[in-house]
């Protein structure tokens, strides 16, 4: 589905990405982890066309998206779900949603956006409860969630979530982590970038550990969880103190 | 039959993302962790992100067995030693071996690739295996033990020696499947052949050999008087042990793990690559093994790419039987020899250069090993007794360093044919 080939990108003279490359199959979960600016975010936005990558390759349903502009990626099924959620606070959540559709209206598809609607509140009962409600007064976990309903709109086949379980609740985590995991059983595909290692590893089938900028690990979610070097780097066990118990 | 359908039968482009990616991830950890290939790849110039292809690799420099052996014992490790769960030696004396470490990950994915070739060679959970290698530093028998144990097969940790309870075993236990190197294969097969054991007295049905090269030839013999399917596996501890390929039923090549290894076939002279179907070293760069990464090892053994795909719908590219060596290692039942070492030895005890040779034969199924040694005029002059006193003792030295028993004779001052001036280090008379 996305295929990525020693793509290079970064900020000003700042290069972040170096010689990425990675993929993702139809229908896995895969995640990214690594530390604060190891390049987990300018990842997700060079593949979205927010940041242009400098080279390398990008194929999208074996089409090279690398020079296409950030709304034609979207319509062709490449969906960000930004960190921080990003929703409009002054807008009601129904608005919100809606403008999620924006492709599908462009695709003259907009009768299907009713029928998306209640799918998505079929998923997200507390977004119905709160359709008029606007934005700004959700909780966070709800924003999360409004962030995740409103790229759904797009109908993409690849849905990129940067850091959604950012600042969030355990209880609520758990919430966003089950809609996850069930976007995957509707046959969806997700490249999940997040802090939380534990949680991402134990959804995903396959992850990447990012190193300033270099992938320097990869594996399936089970060979990640048990490499010493993940658990102590990333899922924050204390190996030593374990080991004098 | 397929072990792991979704590895084993993976498209080829997918296939090679992967190794790309496996690849890369690999070079940045081996740059990062281990000074042995920081220093290579600083010498050369090439950096772990120049390597934008498959094709980039050959831009590295290959690593020999004699700099794995420089950085005895753990000077290869690319994680600390508290995360190696599990340590192992090539054959050799310990200083001259390669130690190699693996992580609980590594040992998960050696299982993994042992069940796999266990599985094409025709195992299933229902098969009783009898594993005759040794449990010890060296790989063989471990590595097939948990792949057969993966599998779900009952495992007969069985170890070698003692062939009369070997097969007193087979009988009883019932084994359905012989691991082990051909030559024991050919030893069961002649020793059950001289009791009049008939083979109807066995249950054996697959036989999974490896460790040494061997001949059609040996395999025609061997299914015959055991009456059983042999498939041949390859296999070295300095990147794993068995489980880098192995024959599917067709038994004609043995498919390589390409998810787990790169395979590059060179001149050994030139060094540069030949076209598949050309005959060269094998050379192998690991792709996702934690604790000790090989980047471009040459392994020293001759074989072939197979371009043609086959019919068993595996995708991973074969390679042609083991024909033989680049150097002149010899492999004596299963033991890694070199003629150079012996030659040590033997100074070692004489206190000054022999003139030695070193005579191979295979009698029956067995290797039999002869070290003739000339007297010089220092210590073995004349007297027949310190003759075979001196004879005894060096039985005993190579026995004990070398790990097979061999025998020695001592001969007369000049017995030995010589060439212009020099004796042939080595005569094999074996036919493989």
């Amino acid at each position: 589905m996305l295929r990525i080939k020693n793509v290079e990108s970064g900020y000003g003279r700042l290069k972040v990405l170096k010689k990425v490359t990675m993929h993702i199959r139809q229908g896995e979960i895969v995640t990214i982890i690594g530390a604060n600016g190891a390049g987990k975010t300018s990842l997700l936005r060079t593949v979205s066309g927010l940041i242009r990558a400098r080279s390398g390759e990008i194929l999208f349903d074996m089409q090279d998206i690398g020079k296409l502009p950030a709304e034609k990626i979207v319509f062709m099924g490449c969906s960000l779900v930004p960190e921080g959620r990003q929703v409009f606070a002054t807008l009601t959540v129904r608005e919100n949603i809606l403008l999620g559709a924006y492709p599908q209206f462009r695709r003259k598809q907009g009768g299907a956006v009713r029928e998306d609607l209640e799918r998505i509140y079929g998923i997200f009962p507390r977004l119905k409860e709160r359709e008029k409600q606007l934005a700004g007064t959700l909780s966070g976990g709800e924003q999360q969630m409004l962030a995740i309903a409103r790229s759904l709109m797009a109908r993409p086949k690849l849905i990129m979530m940067d850091e959604p379980s950012m600042g969030l609740a355990p209880l609520i985590m758990k919430d966003i982590f089950s809609v996850i995991t069930r976007l995957r059983k509707e046959g969806n595909t997700v490249l999940l970038v997040e802090q939380n290692a534990k949680a991402a590893l134990a959804i995903a089938d396959r992850g990447y550990v990012i190193e300033t900028g270099r992938i320097v690990m990869e594996g399936t979610a089970e060979e990640l969880l048990s490499n010493r070097e993940v658990q102590r780097a990333y899922l924050g066990r204390d190996l030593d103190a374990e080991e004098t118990m | 039959m397929y072990w792991e359908p979704d590895k084993e039968c993976l498209d080829r482009e997918e296939l090679e993302q992967l190794q790309i990616e496996r690849l890369q991830s690999t070079l940045t950890r081996v740059y990062a962790h281990v000074p042995f290939y920081r220093k290579k790849f600083d010498f050369v110039g090439v950096l772990p992100e120049d390597i934008e292809s498959l094709s980039d690799l050959a831009r590295l420099p290959f690593t020999t067995k004699d700099e794995v052996r420089g950085n005895y014992p753990y000077g290869m490790f690319a994680v600390p030693l508290r995360e190696v769960v599990r340590i192992h030696a090539t054959s050799g004396t310990v200083e001259t071996a390669a130690v190699v470490g693996y992580t609980r990950n590594d040992i998960k994915t050696w299982s993994n690739l042992a069940a796999r070739l266990l599985a094409a060679g025709g195992v299933t959970k229902d098969d009783v295996v009898q594993i005759c290698f040794a449990y010890g530093l060296s790989t063989g028998g471990f590595g097939l033990h948990y792949g057969a144990e993966r599998i779900g097969a009952s495992v007969i940790p069985a170890s070698i020696g003692n062939t009369a309870r070997q097969i007193k075993i087979m009988k009883d236990f019932k084994t359905t499947a012989l691991v082990s190197t051909p030559s024991y294969a050919m030893l069961v097969a002649d020793t059950i052949r001289e009791k009049g054991v008939p083979v109807s007295a066995l249950s054996l049905k697959y036989g999974l050999f490896g460790a040494e090269p061997w001949s059609e030839e040996m395999r025609r013999q061997i299914q015959d008087t055991l009456g059983i399917v042999a498939t041949d596996n390859y296999g070295l501890s300095e990147v794993l042990g068995p489980g880098v390929s192995g024959e599917c039923l067709e038994r004609k090549g043995l498919h390589i793990n390409e998810d787990h290894f790169l395979a590059e076939v060179i001149d050994p002279e030139t060094l540069r690559p030949v076209p598949a179907g050309q005959m060269g070293e094998l050379v192998i760069t690991t792709l996702t093994r934690e604790a000790f990464p090989m980047i471009r090892f040459r392994t020293r053994d001759l074989t072939c790419i197979l371009p043609e795909s086959c019919p068993c719908g595996r995708t991973g590219r074969r390679m042609s039987r083991v024909a033989g060596r680049t150097d002149d290692m010899l492999v004596i039942k299963g033991a890694h020899v070199f003629p150079s070492h012996i030659g040590a030895l033997l100074q070692e005890i004489g206190g000054g250069e022999l003139c030695y040779q070193i005579v191979i034969d295979r009698r029956g199924a067995m290797d039999e090993v002869t070290v003739l040694v000339e007297a010089d005029g220092g210590a073995f002059t004349g007297q027949e007794r310190r003759q075979a006193g001196l004879a005894d003792a060096i039985r005993k030295k190579l026995a004990h360093e070398l790990g097979v028993t061999v025998d020695v004779k001592v001969v007369e001052k000049e017995a030995l044919s010589r060439v212009e001036g020099k004796v042939k280090p080595v005569v094999d008379h074996r036919k493989l």
